[in-house]
C-alpha cells in the first residue's frame, strides 16, 4: 500500500531536485605532465545525475581534467596529479583503491568510436565479463539486450549481433562503445567530445542518448561545440590556461556568463 | 571594451542591425514631431508626409528581422551577441509601433482641418508632444551609448509623461463642457493624446530593452515600495 499523498510526493521530489547532490569532488587537483603544469588547483564538483560540459580552447585542461576523473591520466608517463577527487567518499587516488574497478565505476567514452575488433555481443559482453557481473549466459544475453536497448541500438543491431562491431556506421559504433561502458553497470560516464567525428544525425543521436542516460547515470562531457554543450548538459564549466575560470548553470552561463573571458570564448570573440 | 569577433563578417552583420536600428529611430522621432506640428498647423502636405514615412518604417523593420533572423541561424549567437540580437529584434518593433502611432495622428490632421486647432487646446498637446520627443531621443542616444543608467533613469521618467496625460485629459474635457462646438476637435486631440502618450511607453519599453542586452537583466519593479507593501499583507495574513 501506498501511504503517501501525491502531494507529499511532490515535495519530496521537489526537495531531492533542489538539494545539491555531489557524484565527484575535486579538491585542488593539479596536473603536470614532466615539468609541465596543466592543471591550477581545479576546484570542480560534478553533480549527480546531471550532464556536467567541460568547455575552453585547446590545451585548456578540459581533457586532461577529464582523465584526473577516472585516472586515465595514470597511463601518461611522467603525468603527475595533486590535489583530491572522491567519488562519493571515496578518495579516488588513494593506494588501497583498485583502478580497475573504478574505471568500471567512472566509464569513458572517447573522441573516435574504438570498438573491439570482436562482435557487436562480444563488445558488449567484455567489461561484464571480467568483471564477474553475469553467472550464466542468460544472464549475460541480458545485460547484452538491456545495454544496447539503453544506448538506443538494439533495435538496428539485434539480427546481426554476431558480425563484427566495426562494420557499423560512425555513428553505431559510438553508440555501441556507450552501451559498452553502460554494461558494467557504472555511475559516472565521462566522455571526451564523443560526436566530433559523428555527422549531424549520428551526433543527434548521440545527444539524444545523452539525455536520456542522465536519468541513471553522472555524465562529464567535454565538447568543442558549444552549442553542443548548450543543448546537452544542465551546468557548464569553463576552462583557460589550465584554470577553471567559471562554473554555472548552462542556461546562464549562455545567456549571461558572470566572466569575461567566458564570455569572450563563447561568443567567438578575441580574448 | 568589446572585443571583435574572429570572424569580422559576424561583426559586419552586427554593425548593419545597430546601423539600421539607428537609422528606423531617426525616422520614427522625425515622423512625431512632424505629426503634431502638422496638426496645431493644420498643414495637411507634412500629414501626407508622415503617413508615407510610415511605409519606409515598416519595411526598414521588416528587414531588420530578415537579417535578424539570418544571423542567428548562421551565427548561432551566444551571451551578449545573442541579447543583442533579441533586443534589435524588440526595439524594431518598438520602432515600428511609434511609426504607427505618428501616423494616427497625421490621420487627425485632415479631420481636425476644417474646425481648426484653437492656439490653446493646442499648447498643452504640443508640450506633452515635446516630453515624448526628448524621451524619445534620449532612449535612441542611449541605444548607440548602451549606458544601463541612463536606460534605468528613462524608464522612471515615463511617469512624468502619463502625469501630463492626465492633466491634458481633463483640460480637454473642461473645454468639451465649456462649449459642445470644441467636443469633436478635442476628441480628435484626445486620442492624438492617447498616441503620444503611448510613445512615450514604447521609448520606456525601448529603455527596457537596452537594460537588458548590456546586462542581462530586466531592471527593478516600478513601485518597490508597493511591491514591499504587498509582502507585507501576504505575511499578515
Amino acid at each position: 500500500m501506498n501511504m503517501l499523498s501525491e502531494a507529499a510526493v511532490e515535495k519530496a521530489l521537489d526537495k531531492k531536485m533542489n538539494e545539491v547532490a555531489y557524484k565527484m569532488i575535486g579538491k585542488d587537483v593539479s596536473v603536470y605532465y614532466g615539468e609541465k603544469r596543466a592543471l591550477f588547483d581545479v576546484n570542480l564538483n560534478v553533480r549527480e545525475n546531471t550532464v556536467t560540459a567541460l568547455i575552453g580552447p585547446s590545451g585548456c585542461g578540459k581533457s586532461t581534467f577529464l582523465r584526473t576523473l577516472n585516472r586515465m591520466n595514470d597511463t601518461i608517463e611522467g603525468c603527475r596529479v595533486t590535489g583530491k577527487i572522491t567519488l562519493d567518499e571515496d578518495d579516488i587516488y588513494d593506494k588501497e583503491i583498485d583502478v580497475v574497478e573504478l574505471r568500471a565505476r567512472v566509464g569513458m567514452v572517447f573522441q573516435k568510436p574504438n570498438p573491439f575488433p570482436k562482435s557487436i555481443y562480444e563488445n558488449i559482453a567484455y567489461g561484464p565479463r571480467i568483471h564477474g557481473l553475469a553467472r550464466n549466459k542468460a544472464d549475460m544475453d541480458q545485460i547484452v539486450e538491456a545495454s544496447l536497448q539503453r544506448a538506443g541500438l538494439w533495435a538496428e543491431v539485434k539480427d546481426r549481433l554476431h558480425e563484427g562491431g566495426t562494420g557499423l556506421s560512425g555513428g553505431q559504433q559510438q553508440r555501441l562503445c556507450i552501451a559498452r561502458a553502460v554494461a558494467v553497470s557504472p555511475e559516472v560516464i565521462l566522455m571526451d567530445e564523443p560526436c566530433s567525428a559523428l555527422d549531424p544525425i549520428a551526433t543527434a543521436k548521440v545527444e539524444e542518448l545523452i539525455h536520456e542516460l542522465r536519468a541513471n547515470y553522472t555524465i562529464v562531457i567535454v565538447t568543442h561545440s558549444m552549442q553542443q554543450a548548450a543543448r546537452v548538459s544542465q551546468r557548464t564549466a569553463m576552462f583557460h590556461l589550465g584554470q577553471l575560470v567559471e562554473e554555472n548553470d548552462t542556461d546562464k552561463m549562455f545567456t549571461n556568463p558572470d566572466d569575461q573571458r567566458t564570455q569572450d570564448y563563447i561568443m567567438g570573440r578575441f580574448g | 571594451m568589446v572585443s571583435s569577433h574572429i570572424l569580422s563578417a559576424y561583426d559586419e552583420e552586427l554593425k548593419y542591425l545597430r546601423r539600421r536600428i539607428s537609422e528606423m529611430g531617426g525616422l520614427a522621432e522625425q515622423m512625431c514631431g512632424d505629426a503634431v506640428r502638422a496638426l496645431v498647423n493644420g498643414d495637411s502636405a507634412l500629414a501626407q508626409k508622415v503617413i508615407s514615412d510610415d511605409v519606409i518604417l515598416d519595411h526598414a523593420e521588416r528587414e531588420i528581422q530578415d537579417k535578424a533572423i539570418v544571423t542567428i541561424a548562421k551565427r548561432q549567437p551566444m551571451a551578449a551577441d545573442l541579447r543583442e540580437i533579441i533586443g534589435t529584434l524588440r526595439i524594431a518593433a518598438d520602432l515600428e509601433r511609434v511609426g504607427d502611432l505618428g501616423k494616427n495622428t497625421a490621420k487627425r490632421v485632415i479631420a481636425v482641418q476644417g474646425h481648426g486647432v484653437p492656439r490653446k487646446l493646442a499648447r498643452g498637446l504640443e508640450h506633452l508632444s515635446d516630453l515624448a520627443a526628448v524621451q524619445l531621443k534620449e532612449v535612441l542616444d542611449v541605444y548607440a551609448s548602451r549606458s544601463a543608467e541612463k536606460a534605468e533613469a528613462i524608464r522612471l521618467r515615463d511617469e512624468e509623461i502619463d502625469a501630463m496625460y492626465t492633466s491634458l485629459f481633463r483640460e480637454l474635457l473642461t473645454y468639451m463642457m465649456e462649449d459642445p462646438r470644441n467636443i469633436t476637435t478635442c476628441t480628435h486631440l484626445l486620442f492624438c493624446a492617447k498616441n503620444i502618450e503611448r510613445i512615450g511607453d514604447h521609448a520606456t519599453n525601448i529603455a527596457e530593452t537596452i537594460y537588458y542586452m548590456t546586462t542581462g537583466a530586466v531592471p527593478e519593479g516600478e513601485r518597490p515600495k508597493d511591491d514591499t507593501a504587498n509582502t507585507v499583507g501576504a505575511i499578515a495574513d
